[in-house]
């Protein structure tokens, strides 16, 4: 059986499958169905869901389209979920590579480091690296990267330190190559696999850090996001709940679905492995 | 205990090198941030040129800035945060009075996560491959799937909006004149919604820690060994599988502190709970840079604090623990 | 001579990764009460299935076909599905279970004492302080040195001789009709091996006890039991006494053992054997 029908063959995974497929679609679709601003006025305020077929979703406060804000955000919450998360593997990956491969002074002072990352809270450093420097997009990335490189750091390293001593490392050697190039040219790409394993909880991670900002008003003011929508609805949570509960729905399922992804991913390659 | 300590003094040592990282850390975020202590001063209470002059030369601000942090350093080491603009007092003062709320509410909510979240896991760990194994598996993974802050919101929505049961937010009813056990049962049912909300979603990490401890430990010849006495699986279970399953698990207590910390920063925000996260978000909305830094030194003092608790924990629990250095 | 037990027919096979491997086929013999049987042959011979089939210990994943007959008057007991309609052993009370490694076979974070007296607590109705007080007297039985320290030690305070002392006391503590040994001495040095052979044949005469002594050392078995079964690829090759099978086997492979050890050896295994007994 190819790897590729087994994981299908995986009830949660082909759920999860589904759940990311749908919103892919979503974020690319977004601009063609909704191709105006989704944060203008499309009809009566605060209109419940399922009422007016042009606005299924209802519309909020200020009378926006709901189901076109919806579209919009899950471009926000994959956008900065996926980059937040490239970002931190990548990081990660180069820092546990220097320190494992280095050793002594320079894997002492970076695994120093590593801790001061992860003694912070990393919400708590978003927090402040956004209120200091201005929300957009890309600080938001980089905020949420901040706090998420130090787990893909203690792995990489951990692998480099077993792979350093193996025999095509010590060729490597032999042949007079570069300490530099050994490590990223020999070693980083053995270590990547077991790194690579990490990426969906630290992509779900990423949106969800996302969405807690947003929420506290600390996303990107220029664009939808799910955090900022639920936010939005808290102030008619009594008269209107549905506003909070279907960003917050979304969220919930992107973030299932990642998590579904990433499981029947590391059961696949892990069966595999164990064949091999 | 001989153990303990041993492994103290070593953490000890290592928390020293931590701190320092932290400290340079937020000060260069602090001087990364547009404008300084004099500008936030000034725009609060306003003053002129020659003014702003004289405070940004009596606060050190126009020293370099090696000179300025060896001056952050020396206060710090008085325990001295500096003085918060938007309160007029002392950083050190706020944190402190905000302190204690927080610790209460993570403190329950790492009591629940835990409790509950150990006892299920063992009982979808007793049976690996179960329906209800499969089950809670995949059910805790949906409730780590959810945002705190929303879910949060939702259980406003159901216990203090529709049902009226529970406070909808704040940390005791206002103006109350309650004292002593009442006032106690008072804060403790504004804190259901919240605790429950933060401890929910740590929940199914033990939850999923345990179960997979567990499926370990059932292939360990130990329990092959105790079956072979003829020990009832019910205490196979409990002494032998759940027992060596546990220790995992407190060292996961010490790692997800500073995630509990930073998760209650939202909570306190939904359930407007005067605690440490919620001052944290005051300090952005008025651009308190110094009380913010403050407020993450003290959390990075806090997770340090805490993970030596762990550590002493997991020494008591798992007797091979230095057990080669103490017997050196 | 009353047969404690008689395996019939036994095939066991295991499934891996949708293959069938059968580890035992057909096997029959008979163990008698009071005896001393060895097991010997090399590893993957299927002398360990057989010990934990006896056992009841085979994961559930293994197919179990014979019969495994007990001839003990014993009600059935509790909650344990066998085929076997009549007595039904239980694991500790009935059969005593010795590991090959000592260091795996005890819990890392439980003391001794309580691994041993939690035995006794489940099997002979012992509260709590009397269960303690009997894994005492256990633990002077297998003569480790300090037994009131022994008690509140954990397995990695101990050496490899002592944790498989432990184990044997383990074992013992309900006083089962029947000791497995499954390569209980493979894991230790020479020197510590001949003291646990000679602590296990001591209790077993003390005790009255029936030995199944699982091991890929003939000579070793030949020190130490009456009977010796040579098995090889999941088949018994042969069984007999073991005069009989070290002076005079009847089976090639057999010789071929014998010789491989009386390569490395230079005492003649036929004049040790039994003469210890």
């Amino acid at each position: 059986m190819s790897p590729l029908r087994r994981f299908l063959r995986m009830p949660e995974a082909l759920a999860g499958t589904v759940i990311l497929a749908a919103l892919f679609a979503m974020a690319l679709a977004a601009p063609l169905i909704f191709p105006g601003d989704p944060q203008a006025i499309a009809g009566p305020a605060l209109l419940p869901p399922f009422q007016d077929w042009s606005l299924p979703l209802g519309t909020d406060r200020l009378g926006r389209d709901v189901l076109a804000e919806l579209f919009h955000g899950a471009r926000t919450s994959l956008a900065v979920g996926l980059a937040a998360a490239a970002a931190a593997l990548a990081v990660g990956a180069i820092v546990g590579t220097l320190a494992g491969f280095a050793g002594g002074l320079i894997d002492d002072v970076l695994m120093r480091i590593t801790d001061a990352f992860q003694t912070v809270p990393s919400f708590l450093l978003a927090l402040a690296f956004v209120s200091v420097v201005g929300p957009s997009l890309g600080v938001v990335v980089v905020a949420i990267a901040l706090g998420a490189w130090t787990g893909p750091a203690r792995v990489a390293r951990a692998e480099v330190l077993s792979i350093r001593e193996r025999d095509f490392v010590a060729g490597a050697r032999v042949i007079g190559m570069h300490p530099l190039a050994i490590a990223f040219r020999e070693i980083l790409p053995n270590a990547l696999p077991p790194v690579a394993a990490l990426s969906s909880v630290i992509v779900a991670a990423a949106i969800l850090t996302e969405a807690a900002l947003s929420f506290l008003g600390l996303g990107d003011p220029n664009r939808v996001t799910w955090g900022g929508m639920i936010a939005e609805g808290r102030a008619v949570l009594r008269t209107a709940p549905f506003l909070s509960i279907i960003p917050g729905i979304a969220l919930v399922l992107t973030v299932l679905g990642v998590y579904l992804v990433g499981e029947g991913v590391v059961e696949t390659t892990a069966v595999r492995r164990s064949l091999s | 205990m001989n153990r303990a300590l041993i492994l103290l003094r070593r953490r000890l040592v290592g928390s020293v090198f931590v701190l320092l990282v932290v400290i340079i850390g937020t000060f260069l975020l602090l001087e990364l941030a547009p404008g300084d202590a004099v500008d936030a001063y000034i725009v609060s209470t306003g003053g002129d040129a020659g003014m702003i002059e004289l405070l940004r030369h009596r606060w050190g601000l126009d020293q370099s800035e090696l000179t300025r942090l060896a001056h952050y350093l020396w206060a710090l080491l008085h325990l001295d945060l500096g003085q918060s603009v938007t309160f007029s007092r002392p950083i050190r003062d706020v944190i402190l009075e905000r302190l204690p709320t927080t610790l209460i509410l993570m403190g329950s909510a790492t009591a629940l996560s835990f409790g509950l979240g150990s006892a299920l896991g063992i009982y979808a760990g007793a049976r690996p491959g179960s329906f209800r194994d499969r089950f809670l598996s995949v059910g805790s993974l949906a409730l780590y799937a959810i945002p705190g802050f929303w879910f949060g919101l939702v259980l406003i929505v159901i216990f203090a909006v529709d049902l009226r049961w529970l406070p909808i937010g704040g940390i005791e009813s206002i103006a109350s004149t309650k004292t002593g056990l009442d006032r106690a049962a008072d804060i403790a049912s504004h804190l259901v919604l919240p605790v429950s909300a933060l401890g929910f979603i740590y929940l199914a990490l033990y939850l999923r820690m345990m179960r997979a401890g567990m499926a370990e430990a059932w292939r360990q010849d130990f329990v092959l060994a105790a079956r072979a006495r003829g020990i009832s699986r019910r205490r196979i279970v409990l002494t032998h599988v759940a027992r060596n399953a546990l220790l995992p698990l407190v060292t996961m207590l010490g790692l997800q502190s500073a995630q509990m910390l930073g998760g209650s920063v939202v909570i306190e925000s939904v359930f407007a709970v005067p605690g440490l996260g919620r001052l944290a978000q005051e300090a952005v909305a008025a651009r308190d840079t110094p009380l913010l830094l403050g407020i993450i030194l003290t959390s990075a003092v806090l997770v340090i604090l805490i993970n030596l608790l762990v550590d002493i924990a997991y020494a008591l629990l798992d007797p091979r623990v230095g057990a080669s250095e103490a017997g050196a | 001579m009353t047969a404690l037990l008689a395996v019939r027919d036994l095939t066991v096979t295991h499934r891996r990764d949708g293959d069938e491997v059968a580890a035992l086929k057909d096997i029959s013999l008979d163990i008698a009460v009071g005896e001393r049987l060895a097991v010997i042959g090399e590893s993957g011979s299927g002398k360990s299935t057989l010990a934990l089939a006896i056992a009841g210990l085979l994961p559930a994943s293994a197919r179990i076909d014979g019969r495994i007959d007990w001839s003990l008057p014993s009600p059935p007991s509790w909650g344990v599905k066998e085929r076997q309609p009549k007595f039904v052993p239980l694991g500790g009370r009935d059969i005593g279970f010795v590991f090959q490694d000592p260091s795996a076979s005890l819990d890392p974070v439980m003391p001794v004492g309580k691994q041993i007296a939690e035995v006794a607590h489940t099997h002979l109705g012992l509260n709590w302080p009397q269960a303690y007080a009997k894994a005492k007297t256990l633990l002077e039985r297998v003569r480790l040195p300090d037994p009131d320290g022994a008690l509140r030690a954990f397995p990695h305070q101990l050496s490899g001789g002592q944790k498989q002392r432990i184990a044997i006391a383990a074992a013992i503590a309900a006083g089962p009709k029947l000791l497995i040994a499954d390569e209980a001495t493979s894991a230790l040095d020479t020197i510590v091996q001949a003291e646990i052979v000679t602590l296990i044949r001591q209790l077993v005469a003390e005790d009255g006890m029936t030995l199944l002594f699982i091991s890929h050392d003939i000579a070793l078995a030949a020190a130490l039991a009456e009977r010796i079964a040579v098995f090889r690829h999941g088949g018994l090759v042969e069984i007999g006494a073991a005069r009989q099978i070290v002076s005079g086997p009847r089976h090639a492979y057999t010789r071929s053992l014998l010789d491989a050890h009386l390569g490395l050896d230079a005492i003649p295994l036929s004049r040790q054997a039994g003469t210890s007994a």
